[in-house]
């Protein structure tokens, strides 16, 4: 095997970050980044689905037809998507309301079928389970730090606790009311992407073409 | 001529292998605003045109002089006005006091004087904030810093209400030149008005700083709807009788930003830019017809519980942001359509956008700085379909 356990669980945060290498899974990471506790359960319940979805697609993948395995895969994501949202009725209603169509929608996410497309039926049940954690979290690192910006700079708190005193409560920071809106993750993750890139200048793409210059006659 | 002595002796330094090479940009930057630049540049905005770069920004920014000195006066009328009610405050007032001028609105040198005290901050600012990033960036990239950036930091200005705190002024400039500019390439390749992303940053950011009745004019206490935001309430066929007639918004003496307010100096700034063919006319005519054909439409359209419908067009050219927008945003070359029948379309797409936002649209009374933003978004668009179009009819006549 190529990869280590290690390598498996650690690259999917930076060196091959779901979101900002493979810029899958854009959609939920702009729409429930506006505060940190609703990233952070979002991250957990992603986390959790892409891990065991691996897992038991990859027991199964012997087993799984090649013509219908798509259908295969989304019954178990659908069956742990289900489970992840009965459990947060049940025991966080308030944030469950926050992420509302957002939990269902872990199903379309492209992290989930894509871990099990390129992974899980290809590989054994542990490395899978543990790609399908590593990307899980690789997708939670940048959904906190979208959040902890979104937060802390648009309402002047961090996980619902005052760290910014704002305006209308007296106190002197004036909140940023388009870090509320989802399409400021955009700007965010665009500059996420600039930044690790210019960290790791191996993830820049190669142009598809160069710009021609005109000589001066 | 020692300066240019001086220029041509610290030259070779700046040079490849000089001991300042990274700092070339700079050297380049404070050379070509003194002296006509040595290059010409060969890509928009201006590919087909042995005009140069500074030229044009030069001009653009000679045709906002109107809007500066008739927004300056507007400004000082404005808060004179609203002073003689609510009682001055401030460090402005106490420079206005020592110098003994007063705060008399009838007086023009004291209203501009009262305007300037507000102006000159905002454009520091802008001017030092945008400044500092683009320099950063022209050092780090390798391009040159050019005039485009003053442009730009005028026009932003121009559009900010005058009660904008100065660090909300840095913030937008910055973001503007960044995202807007630098990340796309610089001056040349960004396809967003870069003072209209920063503009528009400040408006979704800082909501309660940008829009609202309270902002216009900067006085404690003192609250004036502008023309749009009254249309949008009561109609406007209520705003005689709140004082604003339509010369009024001609002339410009009503609530709005710092220098967008007064029509007819817009219309020389556009008269300029025409004969010395910095603006394309098309751009201007599409844009004018795009806003009066549906306006008409939606005039003859009516509606019982939206006022705004019945707005004709002559009304919708004068309030706002309108005749600012058409006069140095629709007609930037950069972000523009390159091919002429695109620049009418383009031109119409905005002025349709501008009276679909502002009559059809609850959230945003103003539409001027939205609709052109979306126009630049779709001005490569247009330009591909009728360049698609033209080869297709080529190919045809030829086949």
């Amino acid at each position: 095997m190529a990869q280590t356990r290690k390598s498996q669980l650690v690259d999917p945060l930076i060196d091959n970050n779901p979101i900002t290498l493979q810029v899958l899974g854009i959609c939920s990471a702009l729409a429930v980044t506006s505060s940190l506790s609703v990233a952070f359960v979002m991250a957990i319940a992603v986390t959790l689905v892409t891990g065991f979805s691996s897992l038991f697609i990859s027991m199964l993948r012997n087993q799984i037809p090649s013509s219908i395995r798509i259908i295969v895969q989304m019954v178990i994501i659908a069956s742990l998507v289900i489970l992840v949202d009965q459990v947060l009725k049940a025991y966080a209603y308030e944030i469950s309301k926050t992420l509302s169509v957002f939990v269902g929608l872990i199903i379309t996410n492209c992290i989930v079928m894509g871990r099990a497309e390129a992974f899980a039926m290809s590989n054994p049940p542990v490395a899978s389970f543990i790609d399908g954690v590593g990307n899980g979290l690789g997708y939670g690192l940048i959904l906190m730090l979208v959040g902890f910006i979104r937060e802390l700079f648009g309402a002047g708190s961090l996980f619902g606790i005052t760290i910014f005193e704002t305006v209308n409560n007296g106190g002197w920071y004036v909140p940023n009311g388009m870090l509320l809106l989802p399409p400021s993750a955009f700007f965010i993750i665009g500059l996420l992407i600039w930044a690790i890139r210019s960290w790791k200048p191996m993830q820049v793409e190669e142009r598809e073409f160069k710009i021609q210059t005109v000589e001066a006659h | 001529m020692g300066l240019r002595n001086l220029f041509d002796r610290i030259e070779p330094a700046f040079h490849k292998g000089g001991r300042f090479e990274k700092y070339y940009s700079i050297y380049e930057m404070v050379e070509s605003l003194v002296y006509t630049p040595k290059t010409v540049t060969t890509v928009a905005p201006h590919a087909r045109s042995y005009i140069d770069m500074k030229r044009i920004m030069t001009y653009v920014v000679l045709a906002t002089i109107p809007c500066i000195l008739f927004g300056l006066y507007n400004t000082g009328l404005q808060t004179n006005l609203a002073i003689a009610e609510y009682g001055a405050s401030g460090w402005r007032a106490w420079i206005i006091e020592t110098l003994g001028i007063g705060f008399n609105p009838a007086n023009p040198l004291a209203n501009m004087l009262h305007g300037l005290l507000y102006f000159l901050p905002i454009y520091i600012v802008t001017l030092v904030a945008g400044g500092i990033f683009e320099v950063v960036f022209a050092v780090v990239r390798g391009h040159e810093v050019n005039e485009g950036f003053l442009v730009s930091s005028m026009l932003y200005t121009l559009i900010l209400p005058a009660s904008t705190p100065l660090w909300q002024v840095a913030l937008g400039i910055i973001f503007g030149v960044v995202i807007g500019k630098e990340v796309f390439g610089g001056t040349g390749k960004n396809f967003l008005n870069p003072a209209l992303v920063g503009r528009a940053f400040l408006y979704f950011a800082y909501p309660a700083q940008m829009s609202g009745d309270t902002v216009w004019t900067p006085v404690d206490g003192f609250s004036g709807a502008t023309a749009l935001s009254v249309s949008a309430s009561d109609g406007f066929a209520a705003l005689p009788e709140r004082g604003i007639t339509w010369m009024d918004a001609f002339i410009g003496t009503i609530q709005g930003c710092l220098g967008e307010t007064s029509t007819i100096a817009c219309l020389i700034g556009l008269a300029f830019l025409l004969v010395t063919k910095i603006a394309n006319w098309r751009l201007v005519a599409g844009c004018l017809l795009g806003m009066i054909a549906f306006s008409t439409l939606l005039n003859l359209i009516g509606s019982d519980s939206n006022p705004m419908f019945a707005m004709p067009w002559y009304w919708h050219l004068v309030v706002g942001g309108y005749a600012f927008g058409l006069v140095f945003m629709v007609t930037e070359p950069v972000s523009a359509s390159h091919t002429n029948a695109g620049r009418w379309i383009y031109g119409a797409l905005i002025g349709f956008m501008v009276v679909m936002i502002r009559v059809v649209n609850p959230a945003f009374p103003e539409g001027m700085m939205l609709a052109i933003l979306f126009g630049n978004v779709f001005a490569p668009l247009i330009d591909y379909f009728v360049v698609q179009a033209n080869i297709k009819r080529r190919a045809k006549r030829n086949a």
